[in-house]
């Protein structure tokens, strides 16, 4: 990781009690912007990321040099029209793209905070992003949106500031956090823990990370973003560069090869700790217990519109578990819309480039912002 | 616009709120915004019309009548409509019963399956008719449970359902449907629009 210095921030000196008890102050938020600001200010959306997102949703990551995750979503034209929006992104606290996170380095010690980092909710990531709108000066948004953990933001976003956006679009999410989601994080941060360069979280940042744990909880997590239909379809039982099985425990098949090199790329740009501390993030979220079992209850005070999307093949977070949000909103007629898109791609297809998806979403905005 | 949408935004208070289930493409939902109601909702089966609807920022959701009404509390919408879609449904009569649970006042509208050139058709020809309101051949058509005004009628009046208001749709010309006239008008009316309460 290097390049820091293209980053923008801002410092939050208002402390922020956390839900583990602990409280911070004076920490580092780290965000991007894309668009501009209109004179009225009418015209922001705060866009949340997902586990491994960070603030560079579109054009090119300065500290990566590849396309921003949302690239396909985010942009001039594009469904989060950056012509007519000002698109806000920020890294979530407990990230290790410039916000506060266990890589931050402890000025007492000169070394990373690792596990002494206190443990965050998905309800301290969005506190702590809403300072944001003090910081522009923006009375209320015009949407928040998010996939995945994003999405998740966006339903706490909703919840703890009930007339701050005028739309809401949380996409492939749940509100409650289901057991094989926690399983599946549990897979990879005992990936993480068991990789000896951990060393309780302590390892300095330079040498000697848990790359090799991080690598494989990278993996496992990876084949839980497709489809298998989207797997079969794209590997098969292809070989990676050789015409016969070679009787050894090297990448034999294409679909080996690919979750390595998915896991190679991925500790060059992601924190170990980090993805302890997020996962678990997602794990503690339960939207519906926060609210004593009604989820109805989280949105109540609430104008805001909803629209919610599903992906047929996306069985990590299935429309199911959408569409639970749908009906907690119907409940107390709230003003929502509610889709599920059709696609093989699995739960990344958010990220990736479905048409019918993105372009529904680009009308939603811009029929809801210039009526 | 279709002269049945007229007639229904017409039995519509003003200021109320809406659930139009099946909402096709919202035409009817964006008519009535504009022209009544403030607040309307749509439920719709196709996924290509949903995102039509919500591409044209309607609140739509996808969902099956049959399945996803029972998501709306009782009485929480002041109409709700159901425009030529209760013939396409398994069981009818279930999802009568939960349109008037959600909706203080139910609109239905009938395709009738009483008019005479359905008659004609069945009798003189002896094959299913195929209408202007009823386009299938009877191998792919949605229409499971067909009946003319006249049924409709039996069916709320043996399951105490309160019929406000009649009306009888024969191309553009509308015409009050009452006991009396029933007869004839299920001959020549080509859709029927029933205002409904529990």
């Amino acid at each position: 990781m290097g390049n820091f210095g293209k980053m923008k921030s801002i410092t939050i000196k208002r402390p922020l009690k956390l839900d583990c008890g602990k409280e911070i102050s004076n920490f580092p938020l780290a965000y991007e912007t894309y668009g501009n600001l209109n004179e009225k200010k009418d015209n922001a959306i705060l866009i949340f990321h997902a586990l491994t997102g960070d603030q560079f949703a579109s054009g090119i990551n300065p500290v990566t040099n590849k396309e921003g995750w949302w690239n396909y979503a985010v942009g001039p034209g594009k469904a989060f029209d950056t012509d007519k929006f000002f698109v806000i992104c920020a890294n979530v606290i407990g990230g290790c793209m410039g916000s506060y996170g266990p890589g931050t380095i402890d000025p007492l010690t000169n070394k990373p905070i690792g596990t002494n980092f206190p443990v965050i909710t998905i309800n301290d990531m969005v506190n702590a992003q809403y300072n944001l709108l003090d910081h522009f000066k923006i009375e209320k948004l015009f949407a928040v949106a998010g996939g995945s953990m994003g999405g998740m933001q966006v339903l706490q976003f909703v919840s703890n500031f009930p007339n701050k956006a005028k739309v809401a679009l949380p996409i492939a999410c749940t509100a409650s956090h289901s057991a094989q989601n926690i399983a599946f994080n549990e897979l990879g941060r005992q990936a993480i823990m068991s990789d000896i360069n951990w060393k309780d979280g302590l390892y300095d940042g330079q040498t000697n990370n848990p790359d090799k744990g991080l690598a494989v909880a990278r993996m496992a997590a990876h084949i839980t973003y497709l489809s298998k239909k989207g797997l079969q379809e794209k590997f098969g039982r292809n070989l990676q560069e050789r015409s016969d099985l070679k009787f050894g425990f090297d990448a034999d098949f294409q679909i080996e090869s690919y979750l390595r090199y998915q896991g190679s790329v991925f500790v060059d740009r992601f924190d170990a700790n980090s993805y302890l501390y997020i996962t678990r993030a997602m794990d503690y979220f339960d939207l519906t217990k926060q609210y004593g079992g009604n989820l109805s209850k989280a949105f109540k005070e609430s104008k805001t519109k909803f629209f919610i999307i599903s992906f047929t093949s996306d069985w990590l977070y299935p429309t199911s578990e959408n569409k639970d949000i749908v009906i907690a909103l119907n409940a107390i007629g709230a003003d929502v819309g509610f889709v599920e898109i059709k696609t093989d791609k699995g739960h990344d297809s958010f990220l990736l480039d479905v048409p019918d998806f993105l372009s529904t979403i680009k009308n939603y905005l811009n029929t809801i912002y210039f009526k | 616009m279709k002269e049945e949408f007229k007639v229904i935004s017409q039995l519509v208070e003003e200021n109320s709120r809406v659930l139009d289930v099946g909402c096709g493409d919202g035409i009817l939902m964006e008519y009535l915004s504009k022209n009544k109601v403030v607040d309307v909702r749509g439920l719709e089966i196709s996924k290509e019309k949903v995102k039509k609807c919500l591409s044209n920022g309607l609140a739509v959701v996808e969902g099956n009548a049959e399945h996803d009404l029972k998501q709306f509390p009782d009485l929480s919408f002041d109409y709700v409509i159901l425009s030529q879609t209760l013939q396409a449904f398994m069981s009818p009569e279930k999802v009568i019963k939960d349109l008037l649970r959600v909706g203080k006042k139910v609109i239905v509208t009938i395709p009738n399956f009483g008019h005479w050139k359905v008659r004609v058709d069945l009798l003189f020809k002896g094959e299913m008719p195929i209408t202007k309101n009823l386009p299938y051949e009877w191998y792919n058509t949605p229409n499971l449970h067909m009946c003319t005004i006249q049924d409709f009628y039996n069916f709320c009046n043996n399951k105490g359902i309160n019929i406000f208001k009649t009306i009888s749709l024969n191309g553009q010309k509308t015409s009050k449907i009452t006991s009396s006239n029933l007869k004839f008008k299920n001959l020549i009316s080509e859709l029927g629009i029933f205002l409904l309460e529990k």
